[in-house]
């Protein structure tokens, strides 16, 4: 008989984000909140603005959660947190970890405003941005964080995004945060050690996780994995931190960078692309690629 | 202990004395004495409080949301287009059911940029779900202040104390500054039965359908109806604690006025000089200062004003298209529970003086006139 292969763990067993709950098939957002309460635990507050977890938790009177939510308006998510944070430390909770979580539409365009204006003032609290770069709670509508070359219900084919992603993750380093970093879906154990490592620190953190959405990529929701690791492995999202908007840290070398072709292959939104516009395309992420590695102090391999 | 103070300052001592425990602000003329000197005592531990200086009204109220769902008592103080900004957010306080206090400083609308006052800004709020106090000496504010966290927190539901820009808010008047611990005897700490806490998880806000929606502002209602009489009940309270009855009116010399103005804010206490004034030159007028304009005082309003001939509404506000805000409420009230003519007079927009003369000259046209011959009566403009 063949020895038996004895798999490790490696994330905690327990879920705050429980069955039932309305997210799509192949959600990355679902899983992007079932990863980061896995490592905050069950003293976790969450301020929740309009996104698609708006809705994922369940319709009043209900709730698939096991943690507590404040559900606030859209451009609030960071200063609601803020006013969570503290009223608790006021009612004499000094140990809850407070969330804001939000989408990139919340995050990107217009909750950008009070994300600062916390940032700035270094408040106690984990701002999470769950990146599914466009408005899909509403439809598929084109966000500052939409990719350039994507199709969306705003940028029809016709006139496709024809602006490049913000750099969410630049504006928050010139705010000189203690922590932040970027993260996968398809890297749960990277995520949670970088989820655990911002409780740990005073101020405020920023984590900024790609989510696949396989109803507003027009791709497969078997392939929200695979899009999760190609995205990485192709230099589009990097994972990196940041200590002190300087300090950057590479935490995922790549040692054999993948052109971008397959990755856009599998999604809908970019099927109507030219060779020679995808070229173009790869030119820039080669260049961002560059720059990062550059402030990272690294040649990435 | 008595202090000669600013308006403005008088907001502040009634959050100080209110032991507000989260203050969340954003500064705009000509409410920045009000925070100013909260931060102040916030910094030296007169006050144990958590000051949040947001980047901006909206974010204010956002977090005042916050901490008062957390279970922190919340003011804070804005005016005009601030107020205005926190639009969305005052909605979101009322519908969440959460007490926060705010003073509003009643300045004019932009453009043209002006600071001085009217109540354009408040009375735009009016559909917002939020109690609205306005008040007229820098005692009244003070007290109303400890007042409203009272009612407010008993309800559930936010609560505006509301003084004019200058007039009241740069006004130095000799103040008495109640003992603290004959306020903590008044106002018991703040002690929701929800709150935001790992310990008690629940999901606040979330999506809520037709079969549930209507019932939760049906009950909104319901207990903004309860506010009269509550208000009512803690002003007669405060009244045997510190001597100062807190009503919903003012009514002044009414009892046996044929004419009776109908004002608010400093204008009031202004109508109140003129009153004195005609009742010397033989005429029954008497003034009814409302103060609390929501929930609307239906049945003190009905009982005074149903003894008059004449009613004189002056409105330091205008709804576009249609009256004085005052003025169009006080009417609906009245219909079908008495047979009065109620006269629309529209004074002082973007902080033009009102005056004794400005009510002389109201009263004249009111008692020279049966009816109303128009719609608006200008008082003081330029036509």
């Amino acid at each position: 008989m063949s020895k038996q292969k004895k798999m490790t763990l490696t994330l905690p067993l327990e879920e705050y984000v429980g069955a039932g709950n309305l997210a799509c098939q192949g959600c990355g957002a679902n899983l992007a909140l079932r990863y980061v309460l896995k490592a905050l635990g069950q003293r976790t507050v969450l301020c929740i603005p309009a996104c698609c977890w708006a809705v994922i938790d369940g319709a009043f009177p209900h709730s698939c959660m096991s943690v507590p939510i404040y559900h606030c308006a859209f451009e609030t998510a960071a200063s609601t947190a803020t006013g969570v944070k503290a009223g608790l430390q006021m009612v004499g909770d000094l140990e809850t970890t407070v969330v804001a979580w939000a989408g990139d539409g919340g995050t990107f365009d217009i909750g950008l405003q009070a994300l600062s204006g916390a940032a700035e003032r270094n408040e106690d609290i984990i701002y999470v941005c769950y990146d599914n770069e466009a408005y899909m709670n509403t439809g598929i509508q084109r966000s500052s964080a939409t990719p350039l070359g994507a199709w969306t219900t705003t940028t029809p084919v016709k006139f496709f995004k024809d602006q490049p992603k913000k750099d969410i993750d630049a504006i928050m380093a010139a705010h000189r945060i203690p922590y932040q970093a970027t993260a996968s879906t398809s890297y749960p154990e990277d995520l949670f050690k970088k989820t655990k490592k911002a409780k740990g620190i005073r101020g405020t953190k920023f984590i900024h996780i790609y989510a696949p959405c396989p109803t507003g990529w027009k791709s497969r929701p078997e392939d929200a994995i695979k899009l999760g690791r190609m995205v990485v492995q192709n230099g589009i999202f990097p994972l990196y931190e940041i200590e002190n908007g300087e300090k950057y840290t590479l935490n995922m070398k790549i040692k054999d960078k993948k052109p971008i072709d397959e990755y856009l292959k599998l999604q809908g939104r970019f099927r109507h692309l030219k060779p020679e516009q995808i070229k173009g395309m790869q030119e820039e992420v080669d260049l961002a690629w560059a720059r990062l590695l550059k402030k990272c102090e690294t040649d990435g391999a | 202990m008595k202090k000669v103070i600013m308006g403005n300052h008088a907001l502040s001592y009634g959050a100080m004395l209110s032991r507000s425990q989260v203050i969340a602000a954003y500064p705009i003329t000509p409410q920045t004495q009000v925070v100013e000197l909260l931060s102040e005592m916030c910094a030296d531990g007169t006050l144990n409080a958590k000051f949040i200086k947001v980047e901006s009204e909206h974010s204010a109220m956002a977090a005042c949301i916050g901490a008062s769902i957390a279970g922190a008592r919340t003011f804070t103080a804005t005016s005009s287009q601030g107020l205005a900004l926190m639009h969305e957010m005052l909605h979101w306080s009322s519908g969440g059911r959460l007490p926060v206090v705010m003073g509003n400083i009643n300045r004019s609308m932009a453009p043209g940029w002006s600071i001085w006052t009217d109540q354009n800004d408040s009375l735009s709020q009016r559909d917002t779900g939020w109690m609205q106090y306005y008040c007229a000496s820098n005692q009244e504010v003070l007290d109303t202040v400890i007042q409203a966290f009272k009612v407010s927190e008993k309800l559930a539901i936010p609560s505006m104390v509301i003084l004019d820009a200058f007039a009241l808010s740069h006004t130095y008047e000799v103040v008495d500054i109640p003992d603290q611990a004959k306020v903590d005897a008044y106002l018991p700490p703040f002690n929701p039965p929800f709150r935001l806490t790992p310990d008690d998880p629940h999901a606040f806000g979330g999506l809520t359908g037709p079969e549930h929606y209507f019932e939760l502002r049906y009950k909104l209602q319901k207990d903004m109806e309860k506010a009269p009489a509550l208000i009512e009940e803690t002003g007669r309270e405060f009244e045997k604690m510190f001597g100062r009855y807190l009503g919903l009116v003012d009514a002044y010399r009414c009892e046996d006025a044929e004419i009776i103005l109908v004002t608010s804010g400093t204008a009031g206490y202004t109508a109140h000089v003129a009153v004195d004034e005609m009742r010397g030159r033989g005429l029954k007028i008497g003034n009814l200062r409302m103060k609390v304009f929501r929930p609307f005082p239906f049945d003190t309003i009905r009982a005074i004003l149903k003894k008059a001939k004449k009613v004189a509404v002056v409105d330091r506000n205008i709804s576009y298209g249609y009256h004085g805000i005052f003025a169009q409420e006080v009417k609906a009230a009245l219909l079908g529970h008495a047979r009065v003519p109620v006269f629309s007079f529209i004074a002082g927009l973007g902080g033009r003086d009102i005056t004794p003369a400005s009510f002389r000259e109201v009263v004249d046209y009111t008692v020279s006139r049966p009816e109303p011959e128009e719609e608006i009566a200008w008082i003081g403009v330029k036509k």
